[in-house]
């Protein structure tokens, strides 16, 4: 899972996959705006049907968490 | 709530109008950097949109769509018996413009005519309402109007909201139709999200004081004041992206069709993006998903019409009449409606 959201999120902020750690703020990245807020909630639920919550997506600060919150919560 | 359905009521008419004046994306604001707004405009879609000027009223641009309307589609306008005006910049915060829209229209005295306060969920809204009416046995005729003026609820140094919206009307008739034309609507509403698009000062809750006429800056770099719209971005989202598609789905399922039985999907012009995304759940070909926002922005509650009336010359011609439309917004609330235009006559976009 974590990889594949690394991957992900590499393609949403147009960033090279290895430029991204899970320990990551991924909100502190140059690229992380609000567009790139919608590329990777539309991105997750293309990829897993979940539309993660304004909330709980709030609580994820690093790309590892949003991964394990993703993991638990996908269909 | 639960679905309502008609079988012998359809729109017989349609006309959308927006102002001349066109505004270019691209070129609209030094507020955000020439990078940032393409991007934007390379997410959102809108490239252009239309601004009335400073003495034009939602009321002036749905006046001229609903004459369009009468002239063109040959409408006797004696034979209107309710009149619905759907908008959030009304002329005045009391009395309704809907009265004195049928007044300037010179329909009958007697007729019944009220103001619906909504945006960009208003024309089903508005569907709901004038089928319902348009039902009764003795109503004729339905006018259902349709007319924001946004440019003017918004700050131009709002990042979230400054490229969006657009101004518009359109004007759409109700009527009882012979050939059976099976119609279902939705209507939801969450006020729990009442705060996602919201303008919080010059209600009565918050009436307008030096403080809420006070530009200030937000965590984002915006500036607005607590008179102008703000939209949460994030939270709108989440909620079209869950409970409209939801909705669609639900509805679709109620009426019994299919997919491949609707000819057209137009989506609430909110933003490419969205409609794009909701489109792609439901695997809808690019053919059958109609935009307007490209040219005309996010018009609220005008846009579904306005799209209908830019595109649907080409869908009669074709016999392709069937279609599936959807909107949300503001409130929070949202509806679909499913419903065939075979009967409708098409009066096109004009300019005010």
């Amino acid at each position: 899972m974590l990889h594949e959201l690394i991957s992900l999120m590499a393609e949403c902020l147009e960033k090279e996959p290895e430029e991204i750690k899970e320990t990551d703020e991924f909100r502190e990245y140059e690229e992380w705006d609000s567009l790139a807020y919608l590329s990777v909630i539309a991105a997750i639920d293309d990829a897993y049907g979940l539309v993660v919550p304004v909330e709980d997506f709030r609580s994820c600060r690093t790309v590892q968490a949003l991964a394990d919150y993703v993991a638990s919560h996908k269909e | 709530m639960p679905y309502l359905r008609f079988q012998n009521v359809g729109i017989s008419a349609i006309a959308g109008v927006v102002p001349k004046r066109v505004i270019d994306n691209y070129h609209y604001t030094h507020f955000m950097t020439d990078k940032e707004v393409q991007t934007l405009i390379s997410m959102t879609g809108i490239a252009a949109r239309r601004f009335a000027e400073v003495d034009t009223c939602s009321s002036d641009l749905c006046i001229a769509a609903a004459e369009k309307l009468f002239s063109e589609a040959n409408v006797d306008r004696n034979e209107i018996d309710v009149l619905l005006f759907v908008s959030q910049t009304p002329d005045y915060r009391t009395p309704p413009s809907s009265m004195m829209i049928a007044d300037k229209l010179r329909l009958k005295k007697d007729i019944g005519a009220f103001d619906i306060n909504l945006g960009c969920s208003g024309f089903v809204y508005g569907l709901h309402a004038a089928f319902m009416y348009a039902s009764q046995i003795e109503i004729r005729k339905v006018l259902l109007l349709n007319g924001e003026t946004k440019s003017k609820a918004y700050s131009s140094r709002d990042k979230a909201t400054s490229l969006l919206f657009g101004d518009g009307a359109a004007a759409t008739l109700v009527e009882k139709v012979n050939a059976a034309n099976p119609t279902i609507m939705s209507m939801n509403s969450n006020g729990a999200g009442y705060k996602h698009i919201m303008m919080p000062g010059g209600g009565y809750r918050k009436p307008s004081s030096e403080e809420t006429l006070m530009e200030k800056k937000y965590p984002d770099g915006s500036i607005r004041t607590e008179e102008q719209g703000a939209m949460d971005g994030e939270a709108v989202f989440n909620f079209t992206i869950t409970d409209v598609p939801k909705d669609i789905k639900e509805t679709l399922m109620e009426s019994g069709l299919a997919w491949d039985d609707i000819d057209y999907f137009v989506p609430h012009q909110a933003n490419r993006f969205i409609t794009d995304h909701i489109a792609k759940k439901f695997k809808i070909t690019p053919e059958k998903l109609l935009y307007s926002l490209h040219k005309y922005g996010n018009t609220s509650s005008v846009s579904i019409p306005l799209t209908i009336a830019d595109w649907f010359p080409f869908g009669i011609r074709q016999g392709k009449t069937k279609i599936l439309l959807t909107g949300f917004g503001v409130g929070l609330s949202w509806g679909t409606v499913i419903t065939d235009l075979k009967d409708c006559f098409n009066c096109g976009v004009g300019e005010f």
